[in-house]
């Protein structure tokens, strides 16, 4: 018997499950979503509050499970990727299949059960987003991946929102948008220092597409479009000054730091310090803003 | 010396029991706190 057989015939070690919900992923989502909840005008009771955060955490859990069923054969080609569970074959296709649709089917039955219904259905739109059109559709097609991608990852504030307050406004949209406009240059930066290997899974990112200047150049267009939506929660007056005044300032270096990385000549990766500098930014950029919207929404509360 | 498979499968095979377990005595208390959570809502 071969060893890989024999791994496979095995049934998954649950460590291999939890990898298959991409946890780090799953982290980020939590705490947008969380934010959503929070910054809502309505406080749900906390086992129910609880319950929304679990279903937004087990549908992303879901979808990327579903993500990486469909993706095994991509994620084998990387470096990055090749040690998950199903390109390093310790699992059964089925199994990771069946573990996503019936996590993304569980989730989205205890948001209506504990919630509303809106907020379930965001929910498994969220996932079939992620997914079909995603996933299945266009990764593999567009260099605009990322801008679809991104959407999905929008998502959680909006959930969160709906879940405490049963319908959506203009706040929860532009928390979308915010995350939405976020994610390509986020995304970017990292892919202009990692390019190499997403050449060798033949995914069109845009720098492999269309170059690294120009990648840096929509890195800083969508950098302008961030700020401005970022500012737009105070400008429309649907938040305080301890919210504006931070959006505006944490926009202002984000802005900097593109303008540095537009103005980088570097062709190889060791020359990207700017790329690496305003990726690992982006991170801390968007748990601050959050994190103060909902300090601001507590102050005027 | 790796284990054989059999003891590997039943290794498994009781992790994940084991692991079951605690979900769905987890997911029985959810359920119960979202009961309570909702007719607090409705009163």
């Amino acid at each position: 018997m071969t060893p890989s057989i024999a791994q496979t015939s095995l049934p998954a070690d649950w460590r291999d499950l939890l990898a298959l919900t991409k946890p780090g992923v799953v982290r980020l989502v939590v705490f947008t979503g969380l934010c959503g909840l929070l910054a809502a005008p309505v406080t749900l009771p906390p086992a129910l509050g609880f319950t929304a955060i679990l279903c937004i955490a087990l549908g992303a859990g879901a979808a990327g499970a579903l993500n990486q069923w469909y993706e095994a054969d991509l994620d084998a080609k990387m470096r990055r990727t090749a040690n998950r569970p199903l390109p390093a074959r310790r699992m059964q296709p089925q199994t990771a299949l069946h573990f996503g649709v019936g996590l993304a089917g569980f989730s989205v039955i205890l948001m209506d059960l504990a919630t509303n219904h809106l907020a379930a259905i965001l929910l498994a739109i969220s996932i079939l987003f992620y997914v079909l059109i995603y996933t299945v559709w266009l990764k593999r097609r567009t260099a605009q991946n990322i801008v679809i991608g991104g959407a999905a990852g929008a998502f959680p504030p909006l959930i969160g929102w709906v879940a405490a307050t049963g319908h959506v406004e203009l706040l929860p949209v532009l928390l979308f948008a915010i995350i939405f406009l976020w994610t390509p240059p986020h995304f970017w930066a990292l892919s202009l220092f990692v390019r190499s290997d997403y050449a060798a899974a033949n995914v069109p990112m845009l720098p492999v597409v269309a170059g690294i200047e120009h990648t840096r150049l929509q890195i800083f267009l969508y950098s302008l479009a961030l700020a401005v939506s970022a500012v737009a929660p105070y400008a429309l007056g649907l938040t305080g000054l301890v919210y504006g005044l931070s959006a505006a300032v944490l926009s202002a270096i984000f802005v900097a730091m593109s303008a540095i990385v537009l103005a980088n000549k570097a062709q190889a990766p060791g020359g990207m310090k700017p790329e690496r500098r305003l990726f690992a930014f982006s991170i801390l950029y968007l748990f601050a803003l959050f994190a103060l919207l909902v300090v601001d929404r507590w102050i005027a509360a | 010396m790796s284990p054989r498979p059999e003891e590997e499968l039943v290794r498994r095979q009781r992790e994940r029991a084991r692991l079951m377990a605690w979900l769905l005595g987890a997911f029985v208390i959810l359920l119960f706190l979202i009961t309570i959570a909702k007719i607090g809502l409705n009163k």
